[in-house]
C-alpha cells in the first residue's frame, strides 16, 4: 500500500494506482476526456492535469496516467493545475466551438470563449482516440486508426474507403466523448457515415426487426463457438422464449 | 517497365518482407524498399504488407500516412527536393523554395502535369555548408540561387519535350 | 581482414596493418562526405584513381577516400600526406597537375591553397589551418585518415583496441565505473550522465536487454552524426558493443535517418566487416561475450528522436512518444532494459576506455567533460563541424575558429539547440559553452548546432521559421503541441505581415508558457522555445512589426513598401512586364512607379531591376 495526500487529504492505496483513481476514492472530481475504465490510459487530451510535488520539485502531470507513489502530494486545486486546464480546453473550444459537450465542460472549468483561431467549426472529434483504441483492444478490428500527424492527424479507415474491417457494432459511438460519431439503421442498413461504410443488417426470425449487422453476428458466433441457430432472434425475443420455456419447466 | 500487375506486385512485396524476416520491428525499412520499388506505396502493396506482416491495413496505413518520406501518389520521374534547414534559409531557402514552385507551377508534394517532377520542400538534411540545397534524384546541388534552376532544371527534362516546347 | 579470435591476435593484426602503411609513401586522401562529394569530391577522387594508372604513378602513390573532415565551406578537399599539403576547393582539372607537380615535383600548387581570410596568408600544411589549429579533434581526428569502408584502416590507428582492453582487462562495473568517472554526459542534448544511465541498466531485472544508438539527426542544422557515421562507422560500433558488454545486451540497433544514405549505406558496410573480423557476433574476440547489431531506417519523423517514439519506430509502431513513468533503463525497446545514446557520446566511448576517466575528465569544464563536435552553419564564413572542448566561449567558437561573419555583417544572435533551443544574442558572447551555460542562457545544447545569424537575420521570421518546423513535426497526439504550435505560427504569421496586435503577442508569450508546461513530450514542451528567448532578447523587433508595422531587417515582405526611385529608373519596362498584378505603370524610358493599392508585396520587380531603382522599406 502506499500513502499520499491528495489537496491535503491522506488515503492510503494499493501500489499501481493512478492518481486519478486515488482522487475518485477521495470523491475529488477531475474532468477527464480521453479515458474509459476498460482500457489503458493514453494521456493525449490532457484536461485532467493536476500538480504532483514531492520533496523539492512539483510538475504538471496528466492524472490518468501518473502512478502514486509514498508520501506524493498532489494538488488538484492549485492555481497551476487550474490554468493548465482551463488552458487545454480553450484550445479544444477553439478546435470544436460546437460540440454541446465540449462547451459544457469549458462551462464547469470557467471557460466561456476561446481566445484562438477556429478552423472548422463543424468539427467535433478531438482525437482522444477512444473509438480507434476500442476498435482495437475491445472489439479486435482494427477497422479505423490515426492518419497523418500534427494538425492533420484524424480518425479514418484505410484509403479513406468502406472497411471490410468494420462489422458496425457502433462501440466507436458509444465511446466518443463527444458524439462525433453518428451511426444510423435504415432500410436494413447500419451506416456509419464517418467511416464510409455500410452494413446488412439481420433481420430476428421470430419479430421480423432488423436487431444488428449480419457480420457482427458473424463475430459473435466465430468467438463464442456456439451453434449458428442460436443467434437468429434478437436479444428481446430471445428474452421473451427464455421466460416462456422457465414457467412451462415451472 | 515495371510489371505492375497485382500478382506482381504480391511476388514483389514477399521478397521485400521475406528480406526482413516477416518481422514487424522491419515494417518501416519494408515501407521504405516499397516505395523506392514503385516510387510509391501501391494500395495493393500495402495490403499484402499487412498481410503477411499480420498487421491490420489500418495501422499499415497509419504508418504509411504519418512518415514524411512515404506519398500514397505515384511520384514522378524525377524528385526534387529543396532542404528547408535553418542553414538554408537564413541563406535565402525560402526565396529559391518559391522560385521554383512558381516555375513548375507546382506545390510541395505536387507533380507536373507531363510526370517528369514531384517537388518536395524537406527539413535539413544536412548538407549546410552548401546551403540553399537542391537535390534532384539524389544528387546534390549547392549554393543554388534563382538563376541557377533554369540550368540544372534542364538536365532532367524529356529530350524530345523540351525541343517541342519552346517559350 | 581474417577473424580475429583472441586478445593477442588483434594486436598482431595491428602492427602488422600499421607496417603495411609506409609512412614515407605519398598518400593522397580525398574527402568524399557528403559535403565535399556535393561540391565535385566523388568525382576527383575517381579522377585520382585513373590519372595515376595513366601516369604509371601505382607504386609511387595511393589514394584514400574519406569521410568528412569537418571544413565543409572549403570542399573539396585534397591532403597529401605525408607532408600534409592541404588542398582547397579542388576540382577533377587539378587532378593532373596535382599529380605531375606535387607528387612527381615535390612542389606546392599556389593556387590551391587556402587563403586564411583573417591574414590573407596562404596555408601550406593541414595542421596550420586556423579552423582546424584550435580545435581538439578527438572524435573527429581521425575521420582524414582512414577510409570508411575499409575496417583495416580503423585497425591500423589502434581500432578496436578498446573492445580489447574492456573485454580483457575489465569487469562490466568497471567500465561503467570509468565511464561514470569520466563525467561523460549524453551528447544528443539531454546531457544526463551516460555512466549512471548504464548503471541502472545494469542493475535492472532481466537478461534481455537493449543498446541503440539514436542516429536520427532531426535538428536542422545538425551534421555531426552524419559525419561521424559516414567517415568512422567502426568508432560507433566499438562504443556500442563496449556498453552492450557492460550493461549485459545481445542486441543492438542503431536508428538512423533515412534521408542519410551514405551514412545508412557505410554503416552497413561496417557491420558486415565488424562480423566478418570477429568483433561483432558470437564469442566476440574469442569471449563468451556474444552481440549484434542490427540497421533501422527512420521514415522521416523528427519526433522520433525522442526516446518512446524511437522504440516504437523500432518495434514497427506508429512512432509516437508514449507517457513514461518509468526510466527507459528498465522498460525501453520492448519494454526491456534499454540504453539509448547519441551517436557522439558511442564514438567517445572507445576514447575514454583507451585514455581513462581522469584524462578524459580533465577536458572541459566542471560540470561538462570531454569536447563536443558543433556545427557551425549560417552567416558565419568557416561552415563546418568543429570539436573543442566544453566550456570555450562563443566567441571563440563563432570567430577564432568559424572565422566570423562573411561581407563584414555585423554579429547578431547564434541559435542553438534546434527547434527546442533559443537564441542567444551578441551581449552573450563571452558565455562558456556547456549544458548549464547554455540552458541559464535560455537555450540548450541539443545536438550541437550553431546557426549564425547577422544583421539582415530577422527574429521574428526565424522565431516563425522554427515553429512551422515543429507544427509540422508534431505527432498530434497530444492536444497542447498539436493545437498550440499551430496557434502560435499564426500569431506569428500576423505578427510578420503587419496584422497583429500587442494583445496577440500577450497571448503568444502565454501559448509558449502554457504548451511548455502541459505537453506530453520533449517535443511539445520546448517547442516554444525559439519565441520566448526571442521575446526575451529581441522583444523590440516584435513591437516593431506590431506598432509601426516594419521589420527592421527588411525580411518580412508583407511589411515593405516598395517604391522606385526616379532618379535610377530608365524606364527599361521590365518591372512592368514581370509585376504579376500590373501595379507598375509608366512610358518607355520614362520613370516607372508603383500603384501601393493594387501592389502585393511580392518582390519581384525588386528582384528584376537591374539599376537598383526598386526601393524597399
Amino acid at each position: 500500500m502506499v500513502k499520499l495526500t491528495i489537496n491535503n487529504k491522506p488515503i492510503e492505496v494499493e501500489e499501481g494506482t493512478t492518481v486519478l483513481e486515488a482522487a475518485k476514492k477521495l470523491g475529488i472530481d477531475i474532468p477527464t476526456m480521453c479515458i474509459h475504465g476498460s482500457m489503458e490510459p493514453y494521456g493525449a487530451c490532457r484536461v485532467c492535469m493536476v500538480e504532483v510535488c514531492s520533496g523539492k520539485w512539483s510538475k504538471l502531470q496528466t492524472s490518468c496516467t501518473y502512478p502514486v507513489s509514498e508520501g506524493l502530494e498532489v494538488l488538484t486545486d492549485s492555481e497551476r493545475a487550474i490554468k493548465a486546464r482551463k488552458f487545454i480546453i480553450e484550445l479544444l473550444l477553439a478546435r470544436c466551438p460546437n460540440s454541446k459537450e465540449i462547451r459544457a465542460l469549458a462551462a464547469r472549468l470557467g471557460v466561456e470563449k476561446s481566445r484562438f483561431r477556429t478552423i472548422d467549426p463543424e468539427e467535433k472529434c478531438i482525437l482522444c482516440g477512444l473509438c480507434v483504441r476500442t476498435c482495437k483492444e475491445l472489439i479486435s478490428s482494427s477497422a479505423i486508426s490515426f492518419i497523418n500527424r500534427g494538425i492533420d492527424r484524424a480518425v479514418e479507415t484505410p484509403f479513406k474507403i468502406d472497411s471490410d474491417a468494420c462489422i458496425g457494432c457502433g462501440a466507436c459511438v458509444f465511446v466518443c466523448p463527444t458524439g462525433a460519431i453518428k451511426v444510423e439503421d435504415i432500410e436494413g442498413k447500419r451506416k456509419l457515415e464517418k467511416w464510409h461504410t455500410e452494413l446488412e443488417l439481420a433481420k430476428c426470425a421470430d419479430c421480423g426487426e432488423y436487431f444488428t449487422t449480419i457480420k457482427e453476428l458473424d463475430r459473435v458466433i466465430d468467438k463464442l463457438g456456439l451453434p449458428k441457430d442460436m443467434f437468429t432472434s434478437c436479444s428481446a425475443c430471445k428474452r421473451k422464449k427464455l421466460r416462456k420455456n422457465l414457467s412451462i419447466s415451472i | 517497365m515495371l510489371k505492375t500487375t497485382r500478382k506482381n506486385i504480391e511476388k514483389e512485396v514477399d521478397k521485400i518482407v521475406d528480406s526482413y524476416d516477416a518481422k514487424i520491428t522491419g515494417s518501416i525499412s519494408i515501407l521504405q524498399d516499397i516505395q523506392s520499388r514503385y516510387n510509391h506505396l501501391p494500395k495493393e502493396a500495402l495490403m499484402r504488407m499487412g498481410k503477411r506482416l499480420d498487421m491490420p491495413l489500418s495501422q499499415v496505413f497509419s504508418l504509411a500516412t504519418y512518415y514524411k518520406a512515404f506519398t500514397l501518389k505515384p511520384r514522378g520521374k524525377h524528385l526534387i527536393s529543396v532542404c528547408m534547414g535553418t542553414a538554408c534559409h537564413v541563406r535565402g531557402a525560402p526565396k529559391l523554395a518559391n522560385a521554383i514552385q512558381k516555375k513548375l507551377a507546382l506545390r510541395s508534394g505536387e507533380t507536373t502535369k507531363d510526370g517528369n517532377f514531384t517537388l518536395e520542400l524537406v527539413n535539413c538534411l544536412g548538407a549546410c555548408a552548401l546551403g540553399p540545397l537542391l537535390v534532384i534524384d539524389g544528387k546534390y546541388y549547392s549554393k543554388v540561387d534563382a538563376d541557377k534552376i533554369d540550368p540544372i532544371l534542364k538536365i532532367y527534362k524529356p529530350a524530345s519535350k523540351s525541343a517541342k516546347k519552346k517559350r | 581482414m581474417k577473424r580475429i579470435d583472441s586478445i593477442s591476435q588483434l594486436e598482431k593484426t595491428k602492427t602488422a596493418l600499421a607496417d603495411k602503411r609506409d609512412p614515407s609513401k605519398t598518400c593522397i586522401t580525398v574527402c568524399k562526405g557528403t559535403g565535399c562529394s556535393a561540391s565535385g569530391g566523388a568525382g576527383v577522387a575517381d579522377r585520382f584513381i585513373t590519372e595515376i594508372k595513366k601516369k604509371k604513378l601505382a607504386g609511387k602513390v595511393s589514394v584514400r577516400t574519406t569521410g568528412c573532415h569537418g571544413f565543409c565551406e572549403q570542399g573539396p578537399l585534397v591532403v597529401v600526406h605525408p607532408k600534409g599539403i592541404f588542398y582547397n576547393k579542388v576540382s577533377d582539372n587539378d587532378v593532373s597537375e596535382i599529380l605531375s607537380k606535387t607528387v612527381v615535383g615535390g612542389e606546392v600548387i599556389e593556387r590551391l591553397l587556402y587563403i586564411d581570410p583573417a591574414t590573407g596568408k596562404r596555408i601550406v600544411y593541414e595542421k596550420d589551418v586556423p579552423f582546424y589549429k584550435k580545435q581538439t579533434r578527438l572524435l573527429f581526428g581521425n575521420n582524414g585518415k582512414i577510409d570508411p569502408t575499409d575496417i583495416e584502416d580503423y585497425v591500423a590507428l589502434g581500432g578496436y583496441g578498446s573492445l580489447g582492453k574492456a573485454l580483457s582487462k575489465m569487469a562490466p562495473g568497471d567500465i561503467i565505473d570509468t565511464v561514470k568517472g569520466s563525467g561523460l554526459r549524453g551528447r544528443g542534448g539531454g546531457g544526463f550522465s551516460t555512466g549512471k544511465k548504464w548503471a541502472s541498466c545494469q542493475k535492472a531485472h532481466g537478461t534481455e536487454k537493449y543498446i541503440i544508438c539514436n542516429a536520427d539527426e532531426g535538428d536542422p542544422g545538425a551534421f555531426q552524426d552524419r559525419s561521424l557515421l559516414e567517415g568512422n562507422p567502426h568508432s560507433v560500433l566499438e562504443g556500442m558493443i563496449i556498453g552492450a558488454y557492460a550493461i549485459g545486451a545481445r542486441e543492438g540497433y542503431i536508428y538512423v535517418r533515412n534521408e542519410y544514405p551514405l551514412a545508412v549505406k557505410h554503416i552497413r558496410v561496417a557491420i558486415k566487416q565488424a562480423g566478418e573480423s570477429g568483433f561483432i557476433g558470437k564469442n566476440i574476440l574469442g569471449s563468451d561475450f556474444s552481440f549484434t547489431i542490427k540497421v533501422n531506417r527512420g521514415g522521416g519523423a523528427f519526433v522520433c528522436g525522442e526516446s518512446s517514439a524511437l522504440f516504437a519506430s523500432i518495434e514497427g509502431r506508429l512512432g509516437e512518444p508514449r507517457f513514461k513513468h518509468v526510466h527507459a533503463t528498465e522498460k525501453g525497446l520492448w519494454d526491456k532494459p534499454t540504453v539509448l545514446n547519441n551517436v557522439k557520446t558511442w564514438a567517445t566511448i572507445p576514447i575514454v576506455i583507451d585514455k581513462g576517466a581522469d584524462w578524459f575528465a580533465r577536458i572541459g569544464t566542471d560540470r561538462s567533460k570531454g569536447t563536443m563536435i558543433f556545427s557551425l552553419v549560417g552567416k558565419i564564413n568557416n561552415t563546418g563541424l568543429a570539436e573543442v572542448p566544453m566550456g570555450i566561449t562563443l566567441h571563440k567558437l563563432i570567430f577564432d575558429i568559424g572565422g566570423g561573419i562573411p561581407n563584414g555583417k555585423r554579429f547578431k544572435a547564434v541559435q542553438t539547440g534546434g527547434p527546442s533551443g533559443g537564441c542567444i544574442p551578441e551581449k552573450l558572447l563571452d558565455l562558456q559553452v556547456d549544458y548549464e551555460g547554455l540552458t541559464e542562457a535560455g537555450s540548450m545544447m541539443g545536438s550541437g548546432s550553431f546557426i549564425i545569424m547577422d544583421e539582415d537575420t530577422c527574429m521574428v521570421d526565424i522565431a516563425k521559421y522554427f515553429l512551422s518546423f515543429t507544427m509540422d513535426e508534431s505527432c498530434g497526439k497530444c492536444t497542447p503541441c498539436r493545437e498550440g504550435t499551430m496557434h502560435m505560427y499564426n500569431i506569428l504569421k500576423d505578427i510578420t505581415e503587419g496584422k497583429a496586435t500587442m494583445e496577440d503577442l500577450d497571448t503568444l508569450e502565454d501559448l509558449g508558457r502554457m504548451i511548455k508546461e502541459t505537453s506530453l513530450c520533449q517535443l511539445g514542451t520546448s517547442a516554444p522555445n525559439p519565441i520566448l528567448s526571442t521575446l526575451r532578447y529581441f522583444k523590440s523587433e516584435y513591437e516593431a512589426h506590431i506598432k509601426d508595422k516594419k521589420c527592421p531587417t527588411g525580411v518580412c515582405r508583407k511589411l515593405l513598401q516598395y517604391s522606385i526611385d526616379k532618379e535610377k529608373c530608365t524606364g527599361c519596362t521590365v518591372c512592368a512586364k514581370k509585376c504579376p498584378v500590373s501595379a507598375i505603370s509608366g512610358e518607355k524610358k520614362k520613370a516607372h512607379k508603383i500603384d501601393k493599392e493594387i501592389c502585393t508585396k511580392c518582390g519581384v520587380c525588386y528582384e528584376v531591376c537591374k539599376f537598383d531603382a526598386v526601393k524597399a522599406g
